[in-house]
């Protein structure tokens, strides 16, 4: 023990003692400069900005005004060239979430100006125009695009169930950017190697199967795992002026019936099936009983579970292992402690700074849990009711607007 | 009840639908005003302190870019010019020349050269650095500390989360002001040794 405070002293002591001087030198020797290179310039990331919002109009324009796949689908491939493999999809508008979350919640995080518009303005787009934003700005949208060749249909009720998690994942990465643990959507982004050329087996092997799956399943990331697209779906459902399958009236020909890969085309519903007014009152009641039966029992299980989650957390890790070290025993210490050990940071402020985190992590974890409730309860509840609509339509959440539909209906004006 | 309300309907439909619009810029704009009250212009680096570094060798292999943008940096104002390097030569090496096998560095990076009786520089080729940190570590140990760590900006990929950071075990990468990319451990930097508290 005392050799490890003697050898730790030393560590960071080395800091201290110029131990040998600067020498005069006597040959005229001149001491090189430490070279420091600067980061990419700040008017760079301004042109970014400036790409991203000139290619989400030319892509709405493209497809509410030209109503033309061939465009948006030319547009998507500079989109993917620029944004995906020149930038190596760093920034992106799916991360951006765990920025904004992180500069609400954190005193010291200042988000940069370019990170707050590449969250907003497809956000701000999207409730005018839809989603144009999924259509041919984001790279991963348009590289999943790209490979979409024999679309399968996996039929309503799969598709609904898959689109859970995306909530799921997005009630996470919020809870664990607002607790300053880990950006997890940058984490598990599985395209970013593809756009680097240079990943982890990990990495390589979940975007390569993604990729794969996305043959058959078109764009598997954007329908069931997208965060962002969580925002984009609830935004787009009240967005303003939305693509429509026809110019101007639908003649129930059926020809787009097939046409979208992403199944966000919804049939006409046209035959009534009146319910007696006490089947209605039934519906409503069950509806409002099992949304907050579900919140509950999220929440409840969300805070059961919220000392797992927190293990994420390098601090509340590092505090586990201090209180219990038999949980490891016989391995050799982890570099953390060593480095823990290394700082002669106290213990206590250790325990301290980890039960607030486990405090965060108790409430983060009833929010999170009921968020998740809420979303099944309202999932289970859109079960019990029909709509009716009397044309083909875009479903207004799901569409991302890639304008394939239009090409299949035979009113061009 | 049904047919004279069939107008009514649609007209509520609308009005609801503006209703969540407005509601949504509102939200929007909201949010923007809150975040954009801690905005700050230039944006943000990693970067690593070298004070606080443990040389664990994590910065080799976290990165997401091979070989890592993580370099050795050598401050030569803090450099003794020794001849027995302890960030060049492997522990308890009795010949002083530039053999392989005496050097520490895996990957041969460290060039030295001789300046004047008993001077030599110690040079690092950057293309060949990998970031293991096993010459810093060896600096630090039986020299002066002038070898240290940092990102290197112009080769790091600045990712939203960085790979190195979240892997880091002594929490020594934090996201630095743009224009002050680096964190040297220099003399009369203001970025000062830690001053030791207690034995």
């Amino acid at each position: 023990m005392i050799l490890l405070i003697l050898f730790s002293w030393q560590l960071t002591s080395a800091f201290a003692i110029q131990r040998f001087p600067k020498p005069e030198f006597e040959s005229g020797y001149i001491t090189p400069e430490t070279l420091l290179p600067t980061p990419r310039a700040n008017v760079l990331e301004v042109m970014d900005v400036a790409i991203f919002l000139i290619a989400m109009l030319l892509v709405t324009w493209a497809v509410l005004n030209r109503r033309s796949r061939k465009l948006v689908f030319w547009i998507s491939i500079f989109s993917l060239a620029y944004f995906g493999f020149y930038r190596e999809g760093c920034v992106c508008s799916i991360g951006a979430i765990q920025n904004v979350t992180l500069a609400l919640f954190s005193g010291s995080y200042a988000i940069p100006w370019t990170v707050l518009v590449f969250f907003m303005a497809p956000l701000l787009f999207t409730l005018a125009f839809g989603r144009t934003f999924c259509a041919g700005v984001c790279p991963f949208g348009a590289l999943q695009d790209l490979i979409a060749w024999f679309p399968r249909k996996i039929g309503p009720k799969l598709n609904a169930i898959l689109g859970i998690i995306p909530y799921i994942y997005l009630a996470l990465a919020v809870l664990y950017s607002a607790t300053e643990t880990d950006f997890i959507i940058c984490r598990y982004d599985p395209f970013v190697g593809i756009f680097r050329i240079n990943a982890t087996f990990s990495m390589f092997l979940f975007g390569g199967g993604l990729l794969l799956s996305g043959i058959f399943i078109a764009r598997p990331y954007c329908r069931f795992l997208c965060p962002y697209s969580v925002l984009l779906n609830w935004i787009s459902r009240f967005s303003r002026y939305h693509l429509t399958i026809t110019p101007s009236v639908c003649v129930q020909c059926r020809l787009c019936e097939d046409a979208c890969p992403y199944e966000a085309i919804e049939k006409p519903v046209t035959v009534k099936n009146p319910k007696s007014r006490r089947t209605i009152v039934r519906t409503f009641m069950l509806i409002m009983l099992l949304i907050p039966f579900f919140v509950l029992l999220g929440g409840w299980t969300g805070s059961r579970l919220h000392e797992t989650l927190a293990m994420v957390n390098g601090k509340v890790r590092m505090a586990n292992e201090l209180v219990n070290p038999e949980t490891i025993n016989g391995e050799p210490e982890s570099i953390e402690m060593t480095a823990f050990k290394a700082s002669g940071k106290p213990v206590s402020t250790l325990y301290e700074e980890a039960s607030g985190i486990l405090h965060q992590f108790y409430i983060g974890g009833w929010i999170v849990g009921g968020f998740i409730g809420l979303i099944i309860g309202g999932f289970l509840a859109s079960r019990l009711v029909t709509r009716y609509r009397t044309d083909f339509e875009p479903n207004r959440g799901t569409c991302l607007s890639c304008a394939r539909c239009t090409d299949y209906c035979p009113i061009k004006s | 009840m049904e047919e004279n309300s069939q107008g009514k309907r649609v007209d509520r439909r609308v009005f609801l639908h503006t209703g969540v619009q407005l509601a949504f810029v509102a939200g929007l704009g909201g949010l923007t005003v809150l975040v954009a009250r801690r905005a700050g212009g230039e944006g943000y680096v990693w970067q690593l302190d070298p004070a606080k570094c443990t040389q664990c060798g994590r910065c080799a292999t976290s990165c997401v870019k091979t070989p890592s943008a993580v370099k050795c940096v050598h401050v030569y104002a803090m450099c003794g010019y020794c001849d027995l390097c302890g960030g060049y030569f492997v522990p308890d090496t009795k010949i002083l020349d530039t053999a392989a096998e005496h050097q520490l560095c895996p990957t041969k990076a460290i060039k030295r050269t001789f300046i004047e009786d008993p001077f030599f520089q110690y040079t690092i080729d950057e293309d060949l650095c990998i970031g293991c940190g096993k010459c810093v570590k060896g600096c630090h140990a039986f020299g002066n500390g002038s070898l240290q760590l940092q990102v290197r900006q112009n080769l790091c990929d600045n990712c939203n989360e960085c790979a190195v950071a979240r892997n880091c075990p002594s929490g020594a990468y934090t996201r630095v002001p743009a224009d002050k990319p680096y964190l040297l451990n220099e003399p009369g930097t203001g970025n000062g040794p830690p001053q030791k508290t207690e034995v």
